[in-house]
């Protein structure tokens, strides 16, 4: 197959571009900046749920050696971007991002109540385990089940009208009572968290009085650079937040958390770079999570197999202080062609921390409830779930009723099952033994919505005809710049070799933070179009030279095809054409620019825009232990051009990961005696290690998709994950007979 | 972490008398689990021994056993030709434990003295008896899906914790001594009596004395070999603590068990060796159904709390599994 972004079929993938520097150590993380002068922050977290503190005893702490500073609401440097406090003081309004060292009130078990600074981070540790907080406490509630039916329609919601979380229906919502077969189920997954290996961290400076940089782990330097200024009240340009490698995040780093501005604080007050890094126990109350989520699902066919109805109800939890929504229950109005269709997302406020958003958020979730419901629907159908789907397949988007951009997921589904083996499952679960395991097949579809965002890149060429390109975006592991050093060869016929890329600077030319699968679409676009730019410069400039007859050939160029191996070509067969580097000379130029804006146009009002996918797994299960061992995965993907198959795959095996975790392992589990979590270390919190990951084979369609942006690419990150905890649900259904309904799939529900 | 005095002694004697002197001082052999209930808050000792240079280390046949000293590291121990030879049991333990990393670091009188993975223990926020007795056992009331399943008699426990060794538990079906240096000289501790059950005073899991240093252990030569296997059921396929870990040994004559052993781990405060099914398999041909019937046993005296009653099937079939590749059988 012809891949799309390769100049010809023999074209191989670009390595990533840093892949030496994080192999051998030289790449620079957060924490590992060698500030002159630098400092330790270390936080204490409450121990309680709720209520508030009545004494912080510090002295102890204070008199440690090496000790500067025990900061808290007592004594914390104000924010001055915090309105001041009330009084008699009330505890934060539903929608108020939670402020550190603000008040006395308790929100939740691990809420930063003090923090100790000090000359190393082992005595800043061992100092704050010496500060004695006292509480008066009060009532917590932080049990799902118990509490959920307080859950209700988010108040951001009833305020909007045209909020997608709207409660939705088309057809007739009494309809699957018709239906001829029907199936009704409940799915939970519980609270999991995204534990990047790097933990995060970040290094505060004040240069000046109003003048702040900052080294911290996030997802968006520009979206921190705003958050900042406006909290610190600072000119956005005074605030500079650099954030250049990332040992993964998954969504841990979109939002600024609390213990940035607890740093920030720290350096202030102690007029000194500090450094904060959170432990790992620390990790699982400030940096978000996947909610706790329950769905019900009620959907039902005709006997031949087409949907008929389909009611998918969502609940997820939330905190006291802020509402987090997510897309739960959204890919049922547009995964299948259904007449009759309602779905309804509520949410329940706790006394714990406010989730966030985590790699394929609400989708993973709501498809891991969708597409096991469609294989109960199938099952009791007695139909092939491939078949089912394939019955069910929808040409258009049915809930907007406009034309997909672009959808191959029906040659996904046949590229999937053929590699696969799909025709060698039985329907009959537990019918294949191997070696004394249950063998068991499963697939799940998947789709995410298409995001872009308006984007900016600066393409710069020097003397020599290399070129470096900017942009503030980021790189939580995909391998952005090695994708973007692509676009950019590509479009101006370099060598990759002559590209270089720099990223994850807020005084980079502007870009959306890394999230919801949107850099390529955005990013991607804004250096295509940035060296769009610089290439009709250059051509510019050599038909000025060919013009003064200077430029060796005769270059009358107006097409795209006009450079190629850093040289700009005219029309003639035998021209040589003329070099980047003796263009610039020829003009006396030390370097060219171009600075581009790229925006997403009316195209969205036209077309409804959607990644696709599917993956087929193949589970086996211990009928003794109820041990389930994924043993091979095929995943396929219909995201448009291809860009860079290399990091394109380890994306997709990186989503097939994360996907078996959060079928098999995954589980924050709270102790609600406490409401605090039990399962705070990589010892207790499961993610999948080598052992745990069976070849994986990825496959994409690569067919450019016209309407989305000039590379005809869409975003591949988090459809990567969506989909797959159901397929491996499945899987374990067709081995054993068992549909276990609440994640992870773990022995104990299995034996 | 506390600040700690940091001693390097020569000899094993100049090591006890450092450990006598203070009562709260500790050894420390690999340090991954010690660094980390340091770093936690749970273990503070004002002053870390370091055993690292005494020497320890050596793995040798001796008459009728092997000596493996007590600073043997897990990953040689589980490598080394007269282990894979005369005690494959013990090697295959070793190696369904942690990663191989850690396998690297950890020694083998480190391994013996581990300290449970209770979620409670790790937490210095929540009640524990076994980290400050008195406080409650939160694990009893709480989260107990990893705990156990056998006690003492019908006695109540103040800790349900398990203990997390899988070597232990291959050590434990073994007929194994540990040998310790103590103010009065050496002594020989037979295997079943070094861990205690955790009735009164679940803050000591064993049995050693103030200053006590284990010097090595000793495993006797035996006709298991060929007929043993160690089962290990987790919830990943590497680097996680059993749920429930199964050491079979058979000795076959004659198409009958002329001798049997049979160990758990993740179901007690100790390795569990259950003599019961052990006479019950002697004389026996092996067969499925006996081994179904010897494990119906088990479910007898096992008691469950309110997450881990699945242990109690699981622990049964875990039996099951490992007897039969133990006994050849499918
Ligand atoms: C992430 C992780 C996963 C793990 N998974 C498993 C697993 O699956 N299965 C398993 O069995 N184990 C597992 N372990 C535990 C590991 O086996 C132990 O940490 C290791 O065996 C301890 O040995 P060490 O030499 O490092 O002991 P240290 O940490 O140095 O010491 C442990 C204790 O033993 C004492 N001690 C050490 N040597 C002596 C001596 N000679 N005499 C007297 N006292 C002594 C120390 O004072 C200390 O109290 C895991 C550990 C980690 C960190
Ligand atoms: S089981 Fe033992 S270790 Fe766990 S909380 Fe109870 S007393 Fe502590």
């Amino acid at each position: 197959m012809k891949r799309q972004f390769a100049d010809n079929e023999l074209d191989t993938s670009l390595s990533r571009v840093d892949g030496n520097e994080k192999v051998s150590g030289a790449a620079t993380y957060s924490a590992e900046y060698a500030v002159p002068g630098l400092v330790h922050a270390v936080l204490v977290t409450s121990n309680i749920a709720k209520g508030s503190i009545t004494a912080i005893e510090s002295r102890e702490a204070e008199t440690a050696p090496g000790v500067l500073a025990v900061i808290s609401h007592l004594n914390a440097p104000a924010v001055p971007g915090w309105p001041a406090l009330k009084q008699p003081a009330e505890r934060a309004p539903v929608g108020t991002a939670f402020r550190v060292f603000y008040d006395a009130f308790i929100y939740f078990d691990g809420q930063p109540v003090a923090m100790v600074v000090a000359d190393t981070q082992e005595r800043a540790i061992h100092a704050a385990a010496l500060v004695r907080v006292t509480y008066q406490q009060e009532t917590h509630q932080t049990h799902f089940e118990r509490n959920v039916k307080s859950a209700g329609i988010p108040q951001n919601v009833q305020r909007s009208k045209n909020s997608p979380f709207q409660d939705y229906g088309r057809g007739d919502a009494d309809a699957i009572a018709e239906a001829e077969v029907r199936i009704e189920a409940e799915y939970t997954i519980p609270t999991q968290h995204h534990q990047p290996l790097e933990p995060h961290a970040i290094i505060a400076v004040w240069e000046a009085n109003d003048k702040l940089t900052v080294y911290d782990k996030n997802q968006g330097v520009k979206s921190a650079q705003g958050q900042l200024a406006q909290a610190f009240k600072l000119p956005r340009d005074n605030v500079q937040v650099v954030s250049k490698y990332i040992g993964g995040a998954f969504g841990s780093g979109i939002r600024v958390w609390p213990h940035t501005i607890a740093a920030v604080m720290a350096a202030k007050q102690v007029k000194r770079p500090v450094k904060l890094v959170l432990g790992r126990d620390q990790m699982f109350t400030s940096v978000g999570y996947r909610p706790y989520t329950a769905q019900k699902l009620r959907i039902g066919a005709s006997k031949d197999g087409r949907l008929h109805a389909m009611v998918h109800e969502g609940t997820g939890q939330t905190s006291m202080y802020e509402e987090h929504l997510e897309r739960t229950v959204l890919a049922t109005r547009a995964m299948y062609t259904c007449p009759n269709v309602s779905t309804r997302y509520r949410l329940l406020p706790l006394d714990v921390n406010t989730p966030t958003w985590m790699r394929g958020p609400g989708d993973a979730t709501g498809m891991f409830a969708l597409e096991s419901a469609m294989d109960e629907l199938a099952f009791a159908l007695k139909m092939d779930p491939l078949e089912f789907r394939l019955k069910n397949y929808a040409e258009t988007d049915p809930e907007r009723n406009l034309p997909w951009s672009a959808k191959s997921l029906r040659e996904c589904y046949k590229l999937g099952a053929e590699k696969f083996g799909w025709e060698n499952r039985q329907i009959e679960p537990a019918s294949i033994r191997r070696k004394g395991m249950l063998v068991g097949y499963g697939m799940a579809s998947s789709l995410y919505g298409f995001h872009r965002h308006p984007s900016k890149a600066r393409a710069v060429m020097r003397a020599d005809g290399s070129v470096t390109v900017q942009s503030a975006t980021m790189d939580i592991g995909p391998g952005t710049g090695t994708a973007m050093t692509r676009i950019a060869a590509k479009v101006l016929g370099l060598n990759a070799k002559k590209v270089k890329f720099e990223l994850g600077h807020s005084n980079l030319p502007d870009a959306p933070g890394q999230n919801g699968s949107a850099t390529i679409p955005s990013v991607g676009s804004a250096v295509h179009v940035a060296c769009e730019a610089l290439k009709s410069k250059l051509i510019a400039l050599a038909v000025k030279m060919s013009e003064a007859g200077k430029s060796g050939g005769q270059v009358v160029v107006t097409d795209g095809q006009g450079v190629r191996n850093g040289r700009v070509f005219g029309s003639g067969a035998d021209d040589e054409g003329v070099s980047f580097a003796d263009i610039l000379k020829y003009h006396k130029l030390n370097e060219l620019e171009a600075t581009e804006e790229s925006k997403p146009g009316p195209e969205r009002d036209q077309y409804s825009m959607f990644s696709f996918g599917c993956h087929f797994v193949e589970v086996h299960v211990n009928p003794l232990t109820g041990e389930v061992r994924v043993v091979r995965v095929v995943t396929c993907a219909d995201v448009g051009a291809i860009i860079n198959y290399k990091t394109a795959r380890s994306q997709s095996i990186g989503g097939v990961v994360g996907g078996i975790g959060m079928a098999l392992m995954e589980h924050s589990e709270m102790d609600h005696r406490f409401g605090r979590y039990v399962t705070t270390d990589f010892a207790s919190y499961h993610i999948p290690v080598h052992a745990d990951i069976p070849p994986i084979e990825v496959y994409y369609v690569d067919k450019p998709d016209v309407h989305v942006n000039p590379m005809g690419s869409k975003g591949l990150g988090e459809i990567a994950i969506v989909g797959v905890a159901g397929a491996v649900a499945n899987a374990v259904f067709n081995a054993t007979g068992k549909r276990i309904r609440t994640l992870p799939i773990t022995p104990d529900k299995l034996i | 972490m506390k600040p700690f005095q940091y001693l390097r002694p020569k000899t094993v004697s100049e090591a006890v008398s450092m450990a006598l002197d203070n009562p709260e001082a500790q050894y420390i052999a690999g340090g991954t689990n010690l660094i980390d209930l340091m770093k936690r808050g749970i273990a503070s000792p004002p002053k870390l021994i370091d055993i690292n240079h005494l020497p320890l280390k050596k793995i040798e046949h001796r008459y009728d056993r092997i000596r493996i000293g007590a600073l043997a590291l897990n990953s040689d121990v589980a490598q080394h030709k007269l282990v894979k030879t005369r005690q494959p049991l013990l090697a295959e333990a070793l190696l369904a434990g942690a990663s191989g990393q850690i396998r690297n670091m950890a020694t083998v009188g480190g391994n013996l003295l581990q300290r449970t993975r209770c979620s409670y223990f790790y937490d210095v926020a929540l009640p524990c008896n076994k980290r400050k007795p008195g406080s409650g056992c939160g694990a009893e009331g709480g989260i107990n899906r990893t705990h156990a399943i056998f006690f003492n008699g019908s006695e109540v426990p103040s800790c349900i914790a398990v203990h997390p060794s899988d070597m232990c538990v291959a050590l434990a079906a073994l007929d194994t001594s540990v040998v310790v240096a103590g103010p009065a000289g050496e002594r020989r501790i037979l295997f079943k009596d070094l861990h205690r059950l955790s009735t009164k005073e679940p803050e000591m899991d064993t049995t050693l004395n103030p200053g006590e240093l284990i010097t090595s252990i000793e495993v006797l030569d035996n006709a298991f070999t060929g007929h043993s296997h160690y089962l290990k059921v987790r919830d990943r396929a590497s680097y996680a603590f059993a749920l429930v870990s199964v050491a079979a040994a058979l000795q076959m004559d004659g198409g009958k068990i002329w001798d049997a052993r049979l160990a758990l781990g993740g179901v007690a405060h100790k390795p569990w060796r259950y003599w019961a099914i052990e006479l019950m398999l002697r004389g026996q041909p092996p067969s499925e159904k006996l081994f179904r019937e010897v494990a119906e046993h088990e479910l007898q005296s096992a008691r469950a709390g309110e997450h881990n009653a699945y242990k109690i099937k699981l622990t049964a079939n875990a039996m099951i599994a490992a007897l039969k590749i133990a006994a050849g059988i499918s």
